[in-house]
Parts: C-alpha cells; structure tokens; sequence
C-alpha cells in the first residue's frame, strides 16, 4: 500500500458524539433512520461515506449542514456545536439546485451578493470560479441551456465562491453518466487541493469513494452505524487515473465486502454467496 | 416565423378570405353579417371620431382592475390555502368543481349589493376568474423543488428573502399562467356583464347597436374586443413562453 501523505494536519475540524436521528413517521410511530454515530473529521481530509440505500447518509450529512437537529448526541464544527447552518460549510446536492431564472454567472454570485461582498471581489472570484470549472463560455447563458454536468458544475462553483472550510456533497454526481462522473472527480479533487478545505463525500458508487477519499466510512443497513473505515492511502496529488491502479481494486473490493451483507439485508435476502467466496471475503 | 406559425397565420387567413367572399358574393345576407374588410374600415371611423373613447376607456378600465384584484387576492388565498394542509383538503375539492356554477346567474345579488356601474361588472369580473389564480398559485406553490428552499437555508437566508428571492422566481411561470388566465376571464367577465347590467362599456354598446339593427357598429366593436383580446394575448405568451422557457430542465 501507498503511504499515504494527504494532509498534514490532524486536527479535527467536524466531529459528531453518539448522534442520533428518528423521524416521527404520519402513523405516530418512530423511525429510527441513523445511529449511534461518531466520526471525526480532520482538518484538510477527503472523507467519503458509502452505505445501502436509506442508511442514512444524507441525514448524517443533514446534521454537519445544520439542516437538521440530532435527536441525541452531538454536532461540533471547529470546536462549536451546530446549531443551524454554521458559517464556513458549504453543500451541494444530488439534484440540480441551480436557480432556472439566473444567467450562471449571477447563479455563481448568487451567495457573495448575499453575504454583501462588494462588486469588484465579486467578479473576481466568481469569474476564477467559472473559469474553474470549465463554464467561461456559458456565463450569459441559462441553466436550461446547459446540460446535467454543467449545470452541476454551476452549483459547484456557487459554493466554491464562498470558499467554505467544510465542503458537504450529497451524491453530487449521481446522475450523471460514468465517463463525465470520473471528469468531475477530477475537478472535485483538484479543487480540495486547492482550496485545503474539508470534504465529506455521501455517495453511492464505491469506486467514486475509493478514487477520491482519503479515508472511506462504510455504514451499515438502518439505523446508519460505520461499521467500517478504510484508509485509502493515496497521494493528495492524485487523479482519476488510480482506477487503473491494483490497490484501487483492493479498496473497491474491500469496501464491497463490507457493504453486500448490509444491502442484502435491505433487500431481505439471504446470501448465498458460494462457501469459497464468503471464506475470502 | 417557424413553419407551424405561418401555417396558423394562413389558417386564420383564409377563413377571414372565406368570409369575407360569402358576404361579397351575397351567399351570407348583408343584414346578417358585413364583410370583415367593412368591419376594419368602419372600425376606424369609430376610433377617429372619438364617439366611443368613453366606453372603451370603461372596459379596459375594469378589465384592469379587476385583473389586479383576481391576482392580488388570488395570490394571497393561494398562500393562505398552501400554508395550512388542512384548510386546503378542505376546499380543494371546491376549487375543483368551481366551474360547473355559472357565475352570471348571480348577477342580480350583485346589483343589489354595489347598485349600477362599474362595482357589479367588477365582482363578476373577479368572481369568474379568481379561483383560475388560486389554483395557479397552489400548483406554483407545489412545484418549487424543495432542493432550492434548501440551498436557501445553506445560504442561511431569512424566511422572507427566501419567499422573494427563491419561492416567488421559483414559481414565476406558473403565476404568470394563472395571470394569463385571470385576462382573459376578466375580459369574458366585463364585456358579458356590460351586456345585462351597464349602461357603457363595449359590451353595452354591442348589444345597443344590435338591438337598433346597427350592424355595421356591432361587428365594428366586436372586431375591436377581438383585436384587443388577441393583442394581450399575444403579449402575454410572449413573456409566458420566455419563463417557461427558462424553467425547462
């Protein structure tokens, strides 16, 4: 295995304590969605979370947002605890989240006028923005006149303008095609790079987790619980090409190992994985 | 000019040719219906002299305000209807069979409560076409993606710059629909009640040079509405199509 040499830092820059979720379901009863959970985020880390479906992982990464309350435990970024959306974190979701009636420029000033940044930093950042992520040439135009990716790009860009510290992305690539989700993992890393700030990763696709992270938290079938961390042990300077790499496919391999007992069970079948293969595993 | 629209273009052209040569050729009487070319000219004559400036002024008057009542009020019951679930269970299926009363039968409630003039074709107006802009208000309202009021928390944005700054250009072209549809049902609304209850208006005055044999003013003024209805129409899809244009992912 590399040695890894990502970020230097060990800091912890988020951290959750025994935190828990449950949903009040219409009918009265509780659905106990996540936890008990601990994780610590350091300072500068690539974290991705992969898990079975409704594990729990979006709510996990609701709770660092501020967009949801533990129901127990406890939220801290940089040393305070989350109460809301603190400042300095930053999201990006699944689904387009750009906004149809601005031109992406002012979808990627969008945040800075809020804040009330004034005009000529404004342009700065967002015009290094834009031409970050490849949009230089649609500046004028509408989110509607762009493809899924590009619109993806533009909600990436509006939160890299805001040069948050904690960077939270919710399957941000989950619907796009493969070819164009290993390009995006590309910028995604060339911006941690540049920016140093904290990534936390929620995806599905455990070779997206194994190529970009650091360090890859696996949780279990509901209530979400890690029930695994792997440390990848890549260069920060990498690139998508580590697919081609053996210890790319001993990740995968092992992340996978971890997860099929778990989406089995929210399938409810039995596993009937030959004795040979269930030994190796 | 797309195809489909010089194909429409030619569509309406032809039937006004066509009936412009039926009344020529005298297959439809001269006391039935004037050639349309008649129609223009004496149409003109109207608006030169100015005799109808009064009535006209009338009736695009309360079409106005009673458009801005239906998308003032409509927009705030729509609101009020989303915010509480319970509420609109409730009069959701009214809304729904809301057209299957023919709102002119009240007319003569209405008469007694405002009196003559312009209040009782104003209440029609609004009566007819307020339950168009609730609705489009609860369907705008439905088809804000919950994605964007998130990325407004994220952007740690108050509730009211929320409302003005994501909810409403969120659901901008489906309110633009319901103003669309308040027009046109508040132009149906006053020029119908200036038929039964004004002593001015369009309305009025068709009905008048219809019941003295003026055929000639008649299809003038209804010429007129017609022009008028097509032109705010037109303007209107313009922009309806821009928004949704612009909303399309």
């Amino acid at each position: 295995m590399d040695v890894r040499s990502g970020p230097s830092a060990t800091e912890a820059h988020a951290v959750i304590k025994g935190v828990t979720r449950v949903f009040r379901l219409p009918s009265g009863a509780a659905l106990h969605a996540l936890g008990p959970i601990d994780l610590e985020l350091k300072r500068g880390e690539f974290f991705a979370v992969v898990g079975p479906s409704g594990c729990g992982k979006s709510t996990l990464l609701d709770v660092l947002a501020g967009l949801a309350a533990p129901t127990e435990g406890t939220a801290m970024f940089e040393g305070k605890p989350i109460a809301g959306v603190p400042d300095g974190v930053g999201v990006v979701f699944q689904e387009d989240a750009s906004f149809p009636w601005l031109t992406v420029e002012d979808n990627v000033a969008f945040g800075l006028r809020r804040a009330g940044v004034d005009a000529a930093e404004t342009k700065r950042r967002v015009d290094y923005a834009i031409g970050f992520m490849g949009l230089r040439d649609f500046a004028g135009a509408y989110p509607s006149q762009l493809s899924g990716g590009m619109r993806q790009r533009v909600c990436i860009a509006r939160t890299l303008v805001l040069q948050p510290r904690l960077i939270l992305l919710d399957e941000p690539f989950g619907a796009l095609d493969q070819q164009t989700r290993l390009l995006m993992g590309d910028e995604l890393l060339r911006l941690w790079r540049e920016t140093s700030a904290t990534v936390l990763l929620i995806t599905h696709a455990l070779d997206e987790a194994a190529m970009l992270s650091d360090r890859v938290g696996v949780m279990s079938a509901r209530p979400g619980m890690f029930i695994d961390f792997v440390e990848t042990g890549w260069e920060r300077d990498r690139d998508s090409r580590v697919v081609s790499k053996p210890h790319f496919g001993e990740i995968t391999a092992r992340l996978w190992n971890k997860l099929r007992s778990e989406t089995m069970k929210i399938m409810g079948v039995a596993d009937r994985a030959p004795d040979a293969a269930r030994k190796s595993a | 000019m797309k195809p489909d629209a010089w194909i429409r273009l030619l569509v309406v052209a032809a039937f006004i040719g066509a009936i412009e040569l039926l009344c020529r050729t005298g297959v439809i009487p001269y006391a039935v219906m004037i050639p349309p070319s008649e129609m223009v000219v004496e149409l003109v004559a109207i608006l030169r002299s100015g005799e109808m400036t009064v009535d006209i002024a009338a009736t695009f008057g309360n079409v106005v305000v009673a458009t801005l009542i239906v998308v003032v009020l409509g927009f705030v019951a729509g609101l009020a209807i989303h915010a509480a679930p319970w509420l609109r269970l409730s009069v959701e299926p009214l809304l729904a069979s809301y057209y299957s009363v023919p709102t002119f039968m009240f007319y003569p409630v209405f008469i007694v409560l405002f009196g003559i003039g312009s209040a009782p074709i104003i209440a029609i107006a609004v009566l007819l076409a307020i339950v168009a802009m609730i609705t489009a208000t609860l369907n705008g309202l439905d088809r804000i993606p919950n994605v964007l009021r998130k990325t407004a928390r994220i952007h740690r944005m108050s509730r009211v710059s929320t409302a003005l700054l994501v909810e409403l250009p969120a659901a901008a072209p489906y309110l633009f629909t319901g103003v669309k549809l308040a027009v046109a049902y508040c132009f149906i609304g006053v020029i119908a009640s200036e038929f039964i209850l004004s002593g001015s208006g369009l309305g009025y005055e068709i009905a008048y040079a219809y019941n003295n044999f003026e055929n000639r003013k008649m299809y003038a003024l209804m010429l007129l509405v017609l022009a008028s209805v097509t032109l705010v129409n037109m303007v209107l899809n313009t922009i309806d199509n821009r928004l949704q244009a612009r909303q399309r992912r």
